[in-house]
């Protein structure tokens, strides 16, 4: 479904973002990438979609080789790629529904987006995908008027309403409490099991990367340094991922169930 | 107890320390100079105490004036004047706006290619070099008296203006929000329309109405060089000697000005 090749970004300061990263994800399987700050995870799924210019190697999208399009093309392939963003990145002043809508604007020309002129289907599925989000009533309300965790929610219906192949996810929850956290996360999760929809998803907390991921991928100062399956997130793994820690405590809060979650200083530090 | 026993070895005073002059020395020195520079260069201005005392004489006379102010005797003059001056002011804004946003866009860095950007921003550097009075007086040459210099003057020096802090804030956009956009596989039009305008209208409906204000005002100073409108009304006035008219000219002036700033202030908080 997607497979990247060797993919490395160097930025113009010099700096290595990335390094010979390669992994394939099949459809449906929702990849959780972890790593500290600074580890290349943002620009890992910004080199997807190419919001970030890879410098070098190769990503298939389907059939697509996605470096080397041009701008007509890109822009076609971006159409596929649905993206959720850390700060949910809604345009504020627009309402709910052209926010949901706007996921349909590599489908319209520019002077049918401008009036607004969306076609049925597009608004049919829009009205949808809200209330699947559970904000049927919020519609007409504008963005900047909704809580975090709503936005957010708005974000996940923006990027369902391409319909697309790949879900990219930029921290979903970093700016949302603990509960919220978890609603977001579990309806990412439902709607890519539903579509058969693989992500990857970006994303600081280990608990929540490990409860909702199908496997995990560690990154360490912009190299792969961990490929596997949740469970086989050990401590040794999360030392090499991040450095040395004491891990035993969140080790500990792992089996104890949703209650010792939330108590977990670290779990709360990390959404907080 | 240790941890009070310690609480007393730290300090209790603490001062902030100079930031730009860190040297005592030279943060001496340099303040003394300045300070002895001014004290000279208050000394070389030359004051003609006589010519400040006719001037207030003059003034005076004004002031009386002002404070019975004539609207009758010349109001045909200073009705023509202001409906030329409203005229200028309505059409000059409305050209100046269509004109500065595409040239705002253009000079936006983060919307416009690199030689769209510098053609841009140089149209707004020779508009903003120029005083109005100095355009003024050479559209004057140009066009002959009358309104339609006037008309020119000001709709160039608001394209300076508008288009100038247009692409500023166009520039300080929030970045994510046209990433998000973008991401869907919008066109450069689609950004500009859902991502770029819903931030910056408020601001540009804000703007525009000072720039209204601002023509109105700079309409009287420019009709002194023969553009047209209440200034050149006013201009008669004071060289006939009649204040009395003058100080109507000078109080409705001050009447529209007020009303502009209360209606644009209610505008401005509408469209937030």
């Amino acid at each position: 479904m997607l497979k990247l090749d060797k993919v490395s970004k160097t930025y113009k300061t010099g700096d290595k973002a990335l390094h010979h990263a390669c992994f394939e994800v099949p459809a449906g399987q929702v990849v959780g990438l972890i790593g500290p700050s600074g580890a290349g995870k943002s620009t890992l799924i910004r080199c997807i979609n190419r919001l970030v210019e890879p410098s070098s190697g190769s990503i298939q999208l389907g059939d697509t080789e996605l470096t080397g399009l041009n701008r007509r093309e890109l822009r076609r392939a971006r159409r596929r790629i649905g993206m959720i963003f850390q700060e949910y990145a809604l345009v504020e002043r627009l309402t709910v529904m052209e926010n949901v809508l706007s996921g349909r604007l590599g489908y319209l020309p520019a002077w049918r987006s401008y009036f607004r002129k969306f076609t049925g289907d597009d608004i049919a599925q829009a009205f949808s995908l809200l209330d699947k989000v559970g904000l049927a009533d919020y519609a007409d309300k504008r963005a900047d008027a909704l809580s975090g965790g709503q936005r957010q929610r708005v974000g996940i219906a923006r990027a369902l309403e391409q319909n697309p192949e790949l879900l990219l996810v930029d921290e979903p929850t970093a700016s949302l409490d603990p509960k919220t956290s978890r609603q977001i996360m579990r309806l990412i999760r439902s709607a890519c099991q539903e579509r058969n929809l693989p992500a990857i998803i970006n994303i600081h907390d280990v608990l929540l990367a490990q409860q909702f991921s199908d496997r995990i991928i560690g990154l360490r100062a912009g190299e792969i340094v961990f490929d596997g399956p949740p469970d086989a997130l050990t401590d040794d793994v999360l030392t090499t991922i991040y450095g040395d820690e004491d891990w035993t405590q969140l080790r500990g809060e792992n089996g104890s169930g949703d209650q010792g979650e939330d108590a977990s200083g670290v779990d709360l530090m990390e959404s907080a | 107890m240790p941890g009070k026993s310690t609480a007393h070895t730290y300090p209790r005073h603490w001062k902030r320390p100079p930031l730009l002059l860190t040297h005592p020395f030279w943060r001496k020195v340099i303040l003394l100079g300045g300070l002895v520079y001014l004290i000279l260069a208050i000394q070389t201005i030359e004051v003609d105490w006589q010519r400040v005392y006719l001037g207030l004489e003059r003034g005076w006379r004004f002031v009386q004036g002002f404070l019975v102010p004539d609207f009758t005797s010349r109001w045909n003059d200073i009705y023509a004047g202001l409906l030329e001056s409203l005229t200028m002011t309505v059409t000059s804004t409305v050209a100046g706006i269509l004109v500065s946003v595409p040239i705002g866009i253009g000079a936006a860095r983060n919307l416009a290619p690199a030689p769209v950007y510098l053609a841009c921003r140089g149209i707004i550097t020779v508009s903003r070099s120029f005083q109005e009075v100095i355009i003024a007086i050479l559209l004057v040459a140009m066009f002959g008296f009358g309104p339609f210099a006037g008309f020119l003057t000001l709709a160039f020096a608001t394209i300076g203006f508008l288009s100038k802090l247009l692409a500023e804030e166009i520039e300080d956009c929030d970045r994510s929000q046209i990433e998000a956009v973008r991401a869907t596989g919008a066109s450069w039009w689609q950004v500009v329309n859902y991502a770029v305008q819903p931030q910056v209208m408020p601001r540009l409906v804000g703007l525009s109405l000072y720039r209204f204000d601002i023509n109105f005002r700079e309409s009287a100073v420019i009709g002194i060089v023969g553009a047209g409108g209440i200034g050149a009304t006013l201009n008669t006035a004071i060289d006939r000697y009649e204040y009395d008219s003058a100080g109507a000219v000078l109080i409705i002036i001050i009447a529209i000005v007020l009303v502009v700033e209360y209606s644009s202030s209610y505008i401005r908080r509408w469209v937030q």
